[in-house]
């Protein structure tokens, strides 16, 4: 007779969690073989496909980076939320938010002021939007107990709607011929670019000090360090006077305000106006879900997943053209690692041991 | 006027169908203690293969068999993530619903655009169906309409009145001590998970093959998240559900009356979401105990734990 027995394990190194992420991640692509199987696809042709395209060429890496910018800043700040046991799943509204903030602020001083002194302020303005935009469901999740997941949701639709009836109504452009859009920002607000690339430097800097910086104030603050409470064990936190609302609002806070700068980065850095949500965003909120829970809630990590996910978007879109595969192809390949991800998180914390025992 | 009238309760009932079927498959999971966030990605996976499967036979309702059978395959994930696996049901339910939009998005690309020669049928009631004004407006309607309110009435009747509804509701609001009566805990939440999945599988067949009658990526247009919100609107309860999904029928509706006043469309798009914010804030100002959600709701349960 075979006896299956879990027992905790509590002893969790980094090594053994990096490696239950490989693993994970192996049996995902397994898992999404077979899709590829089902789609009349050689699997081992797509999968190596996605890699090659992504980080197999100097183009490939250009890209990869570029959609990687978004993704490390919106991911480093749901590891935050996420910590608190916040569940943000509106970092698509809070981008888009930020872009809108950024825009406005483009153009209406953008013409006047200097580069040096319009950049940073379109930033801040992008941090205020999408700050804003995440500070509302926290002042509904701590005074009226409304569940957030469902408030967060909510706010993207409304965003989404509110940015189409901006661009389709007052913001509409001139130089448009009518079609949806605003016109394009004043040249002092466009963000600068590597050389023969999309990347601008300015967000990808912003993307790395913010995962060190939000590293350092997880693990090393005070603030960090309720903000796990506040996780963990809310009513510990309460016997401890820790401000449920005061620390609700920061991190949601950061974790809207660095979606935002995403946001910032996509309009002044890579579409020069602003457009279609779908556009703008191209659902960076969702999958940096995906790449916060990779990076196993350390914002550091983010840096690494988030390039991993980049890699899987360029990736995907180029296998997409090139075997004819529908557009829904990455979001499959994101939910089931996703789904592998949280399966590892089981062999993680449970010791599973198979022993024959004597009938 | 009388026209007017009609066509607007019409189209309520209507766009009220797939929430309340999403809703009260959302309520059996949670009352067990299970959240699901993946009903978004299960409605868009039943919508697909209820699609495929009438057009390439013909018969709408072996599409409806075949979308209950695809909502069940998939909940299964959820299921097993969440009970066996004790997973994080947040992050589980969303994964459900990336991989449900993504699979439903390659299943329906090549019937994209192609319309359904034969849908489901609206149904006459006999009799009923002859009253004036309401006659045409609520009994000459999708069979999905009578199903929905029939399956929320006999949800409610089987969770509150029945011996195994009070073995589910206990699972919900205390599994440990649910165990201690011999009940099997995994079980029950295992077969709640997969019939929320069922419903939801069938909101999604009402509007591929009754609505609308074609596929279109992402038709689903984030019913499934109201339809989570609607289970808090409806505290929990199946006959609640059917009040709440039908003012929000209405509130999808509006859209369309208030858009020729010259509203701006994308505002009247954001209503239903605004409304959903708005009301949840109203029961909740009220009194927030009345959000009476179940003890373990969204708490993996391990057995044999103190």
């Amino acid at each position: 007779m075979i006896r299956i027995t879990t027992s905790d394990r509590y002893n969790i190194t980094p090594l053994r969690s990096f490696m239950t992420n490989v693993v994970a991640l192996g049996a995902g692509i397994v898992a999404i073989s077979f899709i590829f199987l089902a789609s009349g696809v050689n699997p081992l042709y797509a999968v190596s496909q996605i890699f090659i395209e992504s980080f197999g060429s100097v183009y490939g890496i250009k890209e990869t980076i570029t959609k990687a910018i978004p993704l490390i800043l919106i991911g480093a700040g749901l590891t935050l939320a996420f910590r608190a046991k916040f569940w943000n799943i509106g970092a698509e509204g809070q981008l888009l938010m930020g872009a809108i903030f950024a825009t406005w602020t483009a153009q209406h001083l953008g013409s006047a002021l200097p580069s040096a002194v319009i950049v940073p302020l379109i930033f801040t303005a992008g941090f205020i939007g999408g700050a804003l935009w995440g500070i509302i469901p926290a002042i509904l999740k701590i005074k009226y107990a409304i569940n957030e997941v469902i408030t967060t949701l909510m706010l993207n639709y409304i965003c989404a709607e509110f940015l189409t009836m901006l661009i389709v109504g007052p913001w509409k452009g001139k130089t448009r011929f009518g079609f949806p859009g605003t016109d394009a920002l004043p040249d002092a607000a466009i963000l600068g670019v590597l050389p023969g690339s999309r990347i601008h430097y300015a967000t990808l800097i912003l993307a790395i000090v913010c995962s060190v910086g939000l590293c350092i104030l997880i693990y090393k603050t005070r603030f960090g360090y309720e903000a796990r409470v506040v996780g963990e064990n809310p009513d510990a936190g309460k016997y401890a006077g820790i401000d449920f609302l005061r620390t609700s609002l920061i991190l949601m806070a950061i974790s809207g305000g660095l979606a935002g700068f995403a946001g910032v980065g996509e309009v002044a850095g890579i579409h020069h106006y602003l457009g279609y949500p779908a556009s703008v965003s191209s659902g960076y909120g969702f999958t940096a879900i995906i790449v916060a829970w990779l990076a196993k809630l350390n914002p550091l990590f983010a840096i690494v997943s988030g390039l991993f996910f980049a890699g899987i978007i360029v990736g995907g879109d180029a296998i997409q053209i090139s075997l004819g595969l529908p557009a829904a192809t990455v979001e499959i390949v994101n939910g089931l690692l996703l789904i592998f991800l949280i399966m590892g998180d089981y062999f993680l914390h449970n010791k599973i041991q198979v022993r024959s025992s004597r009938a | 006027m009388e026209e007017i009238i009609i066509s607007t309760i019409q189209r309520t009932m209507v766009a009220g169908t797939p929430l309340l079927l999403a809703t009260t498959g959302e309520i059996i999971c949670e009352r067990a203690g299970i959240l699901n966030l993946g009903v978004e990605g299960v409605m868009a996976v039943g919508a697909v293969t209820a699609f495929i499967v009438t057009m390439t036979t013909g018969h709408p309702w072996l599409g409806v068999l075949a979308a209950m059978a695809a909502g069940f395959a998939v909940s299964l994930i959820h299921a097993f993530t969440s009970v066996t696996l004790q997973a994080n049901q947040v992050v589980s339910g969303l994964a459900l619903t990336m991989l449900g939009l993504g699979l439903s998005g390659m299943m329906g690309k090549p019937y994209v655009g192609r319309p359904l020669a034969i849908k489901m049928d609206d149904l006459a009631i006999p009799l009923l169906s002859d009253l004036p004004w309401i006659g045409k407006a609520l009994f000459y309607q999708s069979p999905f309409l009578y199903l929905a309110i029939v399956l929320a009435i006999a949800a409610w009747f089987f969770l509150e009145r029945t011996r195994m509804g009070i073995q589910i509701r206990s699972t919900g609001e205390n599994p440990k001590a649910t165990e201690t009566q011999g009940i099997n805990v995994s079980l029950i939440r295992y077969a709640c998970v997969l019939m929320g999945g069922v419903f939801s599988a069938l909101a999604g067949a009402h509007l591929s093959i009754s609505y609308s009658s074609s596929w279109v990526e992402g038709m689903t247009a984030g019913r499934g998240w109201i339809a989570i919100a609607l289970t808090i609107f409806a505290l929990w309860n199946p006959g609640r559900a059917i009040f709440a999904s039908f003012i929000f029928g209405g509130i999808f509706v509006l859209q369309y009356l208030l858009q020729p006043l010259g509203i701006s469309p994308n505002f009247l798009a954001m209503l239903p979401y605004l409304s959903t914010l708005v009301i949840l804030l109203a029961i909740s100002f009220r009194d927030p105990r009345r959000l009476n959600a179940p003890a373990w709701l969204g708490a993996a349960y391990k057995r044999g734990e103190r």
